[in-house]
């Protein structure tokens, strides 16, 4: 009855690359995004490693050619850029007719607010820092990135914490199989900030080296920042106009773990139900899947929780899996859309991405992740896996047409 | 140490919002974690911590400590106790 | 089989009022929220002392979620319950709270049980641990209560055979300015109302 939803287009940004080729080239090189930080302002300088992307707003600003326009936060320069390239790469700059954005971020122009609030507070100021006022919203950035790509016809920004792009991709999905339109736009942006470092220094699960995940002695995450998105299209419209085809989005699934606010099931129990029925939902067989790209935070709850989600999953056929983390550190409503990027890359691609840092298996399973990465590997279906605070879990699988 | 007992337990109940529980209903030993105790979970160990810092100015750098230091109220005053005096 | 989806049963609560299917169920006055929802609780007899950790928006979405299921026999699994949720000020009142314990920087303590909150889907969740939901989730940010945004999606999960029943609705909080307005969607037609978009924007405007 419904139409496939075909994914024609790709776009990324993030700390190890400002486009798809620059990323792969870095994944490559085997070069992590994971380091100092230099430009966000705060006291965790020198002291907690993060994926920060190393130009300025100013400069971001003049890459996507927006210098002029005013009031634009990190997140949605980050996301023009990204979102372009996807609509680019699609061949689709100037035909948005019949196309939807679906953008998901966390904390939406909270850099802004964190630089300005106490001027916002001081009636006695103003100044051109007043137009900041309005892009706090999350939605603020997916409405300015789908009018700089003149985006019209269903616009709309998901959050749901570090699951969301994986969710915003599901979304426009379903929005074609609806007939609603026949094209979508999907994925997240998010930037560094002090609320989100600080808010998740205080849960004690930030590293204070490069990342280390679905290791036996892992010390917690780094944060990120960057932007994925990809272009979903119905069948059809790719057909007719000849489109290049990266995969086809065969599955999708989000669950509820309902075990606690943040902390995930050690069982994996929602994450594990997440991958059954998107495996379910594309008529696949568990064995039928080649590669899984773990959501893989390195935090103590989560790896154990997914790595036992995979073992009840695979039992002990377990395929190649691995988390890309280690180079872009955890961008949060970004990472969804940057790891569907980096999955349908694998699928057109060949290859198989490395574990980052990994050196010891965790004790409480029965496999590792890949070390090295793998060229020319025979890739037909990729499990993409996103799991958020508030147990919400989803993942998407990608097949090879 | 009878003192900073009580005085735990009125801080805990305001921290964590334990709306129905008064210090009288609180076993100085019984765990505070878990079945069966108070039923605190991670982010609660997490708001001891801060607890221990803002006000008795001890720093627990590894929350993994923190499974014995909370175990119970009297486990806690003792290691208040201890890294007081020192 | 019987595509036909029904409204089982919806709850409000707004302006310190309480109703279940347009029956009142709890009302007190001139109270703010936490007074108010204290109230309410002990009057309910809720039970789950987990709810006084919880920040002012899951507070508001989980009791109007419990009267409300208090009230209907659940006949699916846990795993295909869904729970779609909207609203227009995400988490901000918390946001807010969080950035209040961290602006002083002579008395820095900021707080983890009150950052875990600064993301609206985590009042999802608590509605998902308290009644063992497992199904898929969205909550969705729109200015004002849009009933074909909430339809359509819920319709596009039932179709997708992602969902046997589903808890939908409007759960907002910002300041102590709030307005909760749930509906439970199933198969079963024993309350006869049909699942349409204009009938739950009628429910949600017939208040006075």
């Amino acid at each position: 009855m419904s139409t496939k939803v075909l994914v024609t287009g790709l776009g990324v940004i993030s700390s190890i690359g400002k486009n798809v080729q620059d990323t792969l080239k870095s994944i490559r090189e085997l070069k992590s995004g994971v380091g100092q930080i230099d430009l966000l302002i705060t006291r965790h300088r020198g002291d907690l490693p993060v994926g920060e992307i190393k130009q300025t707003d100013e400069e971001l600003k003049e890459t996507a050619g927006v210098s002029s326009l005013k009031a634009l936060t990190r997140p949605t320069v980050l996301g023009m850029l990204a979102a372009r390239e996807a609509v680019e790469d699609a061949g689709l700059i100037g035909d948005t007719e019949g196309t939807g954005f679906i953008s998901a971020n966390t904390v939406g122009g909270m850099g802004h607010t964190e630089q300005y609030c106490l001027d916002y507070i001081n009636k006695e100021k103003e100044g051109d820092f007043l137009e900041y006022l309005g892009t706090h919203n999350c939605g603020d950035s997916t409405e300015r990135i789908a009018d700089y790509l003149n985006i019209k016809d269903y616009v709309t920004t998901i959050n749901t914490a570090c699951s969301s792009s994986a969710n915003a991709i599901m979304l426009g999905a379903r929005l074609i199989k609806n007939g609603i339109v026949k094209r979508v736009v999907a994925g997240g942006t998010d930037s560094l900030t002090r609320f989100t470092l600080n808010g998740f220094n205080t849960l004690m699960i930030l590293a204070k080296e490069q990342c280390r995940p679905f290791d036996e002695n892992r010390m917690g995450l780094n944060l990120g920042e960057g932007a994925g998105f990809i272009v979903l299209e119905a069948e059809e419209a790719a057909n007719e106009r000849g489109a290049r085809v990266y995969s086809e989005l065969k599955g999708y699934a989000n669950t509820c773990d309902a075990y606690h606010q943040t902390a995930s099931s050690p069982e994996g129990y929602g994450a594990a139900s997440a991958m059954k029925k998107a495996i379910e939902h594309a008529g696949l067989k568990v064995e039928d899947i080649d590669y899984v790209n773990l959501h893989g935070t390195a935090t103590q709850m989560n790896d154990l929780s997914e790595g036992n989600a995979i073992q009840n999953v695979f039992g002990d056929k377990v395929p190649d899996v691995s988390s890309t983390k280690g180079f872009t550190g955890h961008t949060l409503g970004a990472a969804g859309g940057i790891e569907a990027v980096f999955s349908n890359l694998s699928i057109s691609e060949n290859i198989l991405f490395p574990n980052l840092n990994f050196t010891d298996q965790m004790n409480e399973l029965n496999f590792s992740p890949l070390k090295v990465i793998k060229e020319n590997a025979e890739v037909i279906n990729v499990l993409s896996n996103s799991f958020g605070f508030g147990g919400n879990n989803t993942a998407l699988l990608f097949s090879k047409v | 140490m009878e003192e900073l007992i009580n005085k735990l337990k009125a801080e805990i109940i305001e921290v964590l919002n334990l709306e129905d529980i008064s210090p009288g209903d609180i076993d100085a030993e019984s765990p505070l974690f878990g079945e069966g105790g108070l039923g605190l979970d991670s982010i609660d160990a997490l708001e001891l911590i801060v607890l221990l810092e803002k006000n008795y100015e001890i720093k627990i750098e590894n929350p993994q400590d923190g499974k014995t230091i909370f175990f119970s109220i009297k486990s806690m005053a003792e290691y208040i106790t201890e890294h007081q005096a020192a | 089989m019987n595509n036909r989806l029904y409204i089982s049963g919806h709850c409000r609560i707004k302006d310190n009022r309480v109703e279940l299917n347009g029956e009142p169920v709890f009302t007190q006055k001139d109270s703010n929220f936490s007074e108010f929802i204290k109230a309410l609780y002990r009057d309910q007899q809720f039970q789950y002392s987990k709810f006084f950790k919880m920040d002012n928006l899951s507070k508001l979405g989980f009791a109007a979620s419990e009267i409300l299921l208090r009230s209907i026999h659940i006949n699916v699994k846990g795993s295909e319950v869904g729970v779609v949720l909207a609203n227009a000020n995400s988490s901000l009142d918390t946001d807010v709270r969080y950035q209040e314990s961290i602006k002083d920087k002579t008395n820095y303590f900021p707080s983890p049980s009150v950052f875990v909150y600064t993301l609206p889907n985590i009042v999802i969740g608590e509605i998902c641990i308290k009644h063992k939901f497992t199904g898929e989730n969205a909550l969705l940010i729109s200015e004002t209560f849009e009933a074909d945004q909430l339809f359509d999606h819920t319709m596009s999960l039932f179709k997708d055979g992602k969902v046997g029943s589903c808890l939908i609705g409007w759960v907002d909080y910002y300041l102590d300015d709030y307005d909760a307005a749930l509906f439970f969607i199933t198969r079963d037609n024993d309350k006869k109302t049909n699942f349409e978009s204009e009938k739950i924007k009628s429910i949600y405007q017939n208040w006075s």
